[in-house]
């Protein structure tokens, strides 16, 4: 509809108006590429982040160690999720911030294209005890044998079962097992209710597209080689699962309506989907388990890892991660602001100030996942006490057992294609528009073309 | 060379912040991008020359098929459906005088006050197919309302009718010419014994045809071009953009996710003037049309 007059260039006149500021920036950026020297503004140096907001004590409690340790640093804190298109644009035109937080996964990418630079002098010059991160958050952070990121929360996938709906379907839930796919798919179909074509409790979601390297892993496959050079999206076991968690979907109602019914749903609300009895069990990451012990912590529920089919632990971890861009005005005090932000003793600060705020509110303190496994040992061992909520208890332990098991899909110079080539395989599938094996087939050469591209 | 007339330089000295903003904003980024169609750009580096390659790439690649797919199929539906409707608002409009015409005028423009991005988030809600009011109104007349955001086959119509839900503008425009109508003629078709289907095809219709033919290019431009509240109901964040395919890819969306996702700047640059080139021919050969339908006051019709 008409709003005002319209210049039929419109379109792309505002898509390239970008295209014009960056390509003349980027002219500025290129020479200076390699100045490494702070920016320093009347005697004091300063520091900006990017994708990064202090919703909490735990943001609240990192940030000013860090103040306290640099108070030469003015510090400016752009709150606000990570924008890619902002990111852009701020390093093609040569003026990025010092510091940006955004999610592991997108690393390859800008790391292949220099939109980042390596951590390894930083790291080694500060002293960061790199051996300290979770093996599979540091790999998840390394691009081409190089530090691009350093880790910063560790989630974990599990398993959450609404015990109500466990028990209509006649099953303890602590007895759930989901190693043995021919009876989880009957459990599934079990505890689904549906009123007059309407869903009223989805019996297990499996959490497609976002699991499938999950589901993939627990059919015994990776979806990537280790080296990032290779896709094994045509793997008949790829295939095998993704037909077999769209076959859950299928028996259950399928993908349309449950993904509408899904859409409804609130999980950090008081009204949560396991509160409210819309789902019998799903797959997803801790902290939608840590949110419930303060929302709703008299919910029944039972958390349990999630096996593959040989009946061992797999969990597909992930997190955001502290990234230098090309150009940072200011990367010494950007690294010291990595270092201090992710350092086991600030993480164990910042859990101390969340169990005081929690005991203070009479609720329980069910941790926090760190990137840091020597920062996890204490919390965990020290900081976190049992809650007298055993629903609560007992998923601390199950999500501190399944860490170990924590895999990543290997970093790829065409990171952002390949998710997007996958994710996009298994809508056709659900969406019914194509066969698990020709939409994988698809996908395998959609992937194998950009990693290819981006990699020579 | 011909003299300038005083009063047309001064013309031009009150037009030049306009002409400067045009070729600094508009212009030059249009050539720049030109320039950028040629090349491979990721936004990071410099460019580099690639000939037509992404020209070439925009015929071979699928997702451009369907993305000009699911654009034509939502414009084509949505013109004629927004216009039709919007005339019959005006139409509804023009007949209420009074006290009561102000406020009814303002309470039609209000949906266009909306941020787009709002009306994005709430048609999300409304026409959710299991907890929706769409399908709950629906359910009144017993009819088992489809999955609008979920089912690949419904969720352009859902994007229709959620665009059919802000028809200020178009509706303004057509109540103005509707104004403009002299009574006379109106009258005098009546006293002739035409009756009011009549008198509205063959007085009203011509009047305003030219405010008609505007709303028709203005709207197929900007249906053409459509991305905010598509882009906020099913891109806007990485939950969304997993989770409904290609089923709302529209043109825009998919050269903004080159662009920005994929850092292919070259290409979207491409895709930017593919855009403006059908856009340029549909407008061309609406006009062409135009000039045989549309009626205008000051010229003789044979």
């Amino acid at each position: 509809m008409p709003h005002s007059p319209v210049n039929p260039a419109r379109a792309a006149a505002s898509a390239l108006a970008t295209v014009l500021v960056a390509t003349l920036a980027a002219c500025g950026g290129v020479g200076s590429g390699g100045d490494q020297g702070g920016e320093r503004t009347g005697g004091a140096a300063s520091l900006t982040t990017m994708g990064f907001g202090l919703p909490d004590e735990i943001a609240k409690v990192r940030v000013d160690a860090f103040k306290k340790a640099n108070p030469g640093v003015a510090l400016q804190i752009n709150e606000g999720q990570f924008d890619e298109q902002a990111f852009l644009s701020a390093v093609a035109a040569g003026n990025p911030p010092d510091v940006v937080y955004l999610s592991r996964d997108r690393i390859g990418s800008y790391a292949a294209r220099g939109a980042i630079q390596p951590l390894d002098g930083c790291l080694s010059e500060q002293n960061v005890p790199t051996g300290d991160f979770y093996p599979a958050a540091q790999q998840q952070v390394k691009y081409d044998g190089k530090w691009y990121g350093v880790p910063e929360f560790y989630n974990s996938i599990v398993l959450v079962v609404n015990d109500k709906a466990a028990e209509d379907a006649g099953v303890d839930p602590a007895d759930i097992d989901t190693s043995d796919w021919n009876r989880l798919a009957e459990l599934a179909e079990k505890m689904t209710r549906t009123e007059g074509g309407k869903i009223e409790r989805f019996g297990f979601y499996p959490k497609l597209p976002e699991f499938l390297p999950l589901w993939a892993k627990a059919n015994g496959a990776d979806i990537l080689s280790a080296d990032g050079r290779t896709s094994h999206l045509n793997d008949p076991k790829v295939a095998e699962a993704l037909d077999y968690a769209n076959g859950l979907v299928e028996a259950q109602g399928g993908w349309t309506k449950l993904k509408a019914f899904t859409d409804t749903f609130d999980y950090f609300g008081e009204g949560n989907p396991f509160v409210k009895d819309q789902i019998g069990a799903m797959l997803t990451e801790q902290f939608v388990v840590t949110a419930m012990a303060g929302t709703t912590p008299d919910v029944a529920i039972t958390v349990l890892p999630f096996k593959d089919r040989q009946g061992n632990p797999v969990n597909n971890v992930g997190g955001n991660a502290w990234v230098v861009p090309k150009g940072a005005k200011n990367p010494d005090a950007a690294c010291t602001w990595i270092k201090t932000m992710t350092a086991a003793d600030t993480w164990i600060a910042a859990a101390r100030a969340r169990a005081d705020k929690r005991a203070q509110e009479g609720k329980a303190y069910t941790g926090t996942y760190t990137g840091n496994a020597k920062a996890d040992e204490v919390i965990f061992s020290e900081i976190v006490k049992p809650s007298g909520k055993k629903a609560f208890d007992d998923a601390v332990k199950v999500i501190r057992s399944v860490q170990q098991a924590g895999f990543v899909v290997p970093q790829s110079a065409a990171a952002t294609e390949f998710k997007k080539a996958w994710e996009d395989a298994a809508i056709r599938v659900l969406q019914g528009d194509q066969k698990t094996a020709d939409s994988l087939g698809r996908a395998q050469t959609e992937a194998q073309k950009a990693i290819d591209e981006a990699t020579s | 060379m011909r003299r300038l007339r005083p009063e047309t330089r001064w013309a031009y000295v009150f037009l030049l912040p306009w002409l400067i903003g045009l070729v600094i904003f508009q212009a030059g980024p249009m050539v720049a991008s030109l320039v950028l169609s040629f090349t491979e750009y990721d936004l990071i580096g410099s460019p580099e020359f690639a000939g037509t390659a992404n020209y070439a790439r925009m015929a071979e690649d699928p997702k451009v098929a369907r993305a000009i797919g699911n654009t034509v199929f939502y414009t084509l539906l949505h013109v004629p459906l927004a216009i039709a409707l919007a005339l019959a608002l005006a139409l509804v409009l023009n007949r209420i005088t009074g006290r009561a015409a102000g406020a009814f005028r303002t309470i039609f423009y209000l949906p266009s006050m909306t941020p787009y991005v709002a009306v994005g988030v709430l048609f999300l809600f409304l026409l959710n197919g299991q907890a929706g009011m769409v399908n709950q109104f629906l359910g009144l007349f017993g009819i088992e309302g489809p999955q609008w955001t979920t089912d690949p086959d419904w969720v352009l119509p859902g994007i229709v009718v959620m665009s059919l839900w802000n028809l200020g503008s178009t509706t303004i425009i057509l109540f103005a010419a509707l104004r403009n109508v002299p009574r006379e003629l109106s009258e005098a078709a009546m006293i002739d014994g035409a009756g009011t289907w009549q008198r509205f095809r063959a007085v009203t219709l011509p009047m305003i045809s030219s405010a008609l033919f505007f709303v028709v290019i203005i709207n197929t431009i900007t249906s053409l071009q459509m991305f905010d509240q598509v882009y906020t109901m099913f891109f806007g964040n990485q939950t969304a953009q997993q989770s409904y395919g290609d089923a709302a890819l529209f043109y825009v969306v998919y050269l903004f996710q080159q662009a920005f996702q994929f850092l292919n700047m070259g290409y979207a640059s491409a895709l930017a003037w593919g855009l403006f080139l059908v856009i340029a021919a549909i407008t061309l050969v609406q006009v062409k049309v135009g000039n045989r339908l549309v009626y205008y006051e000051a010229e003789e019709r044979a």
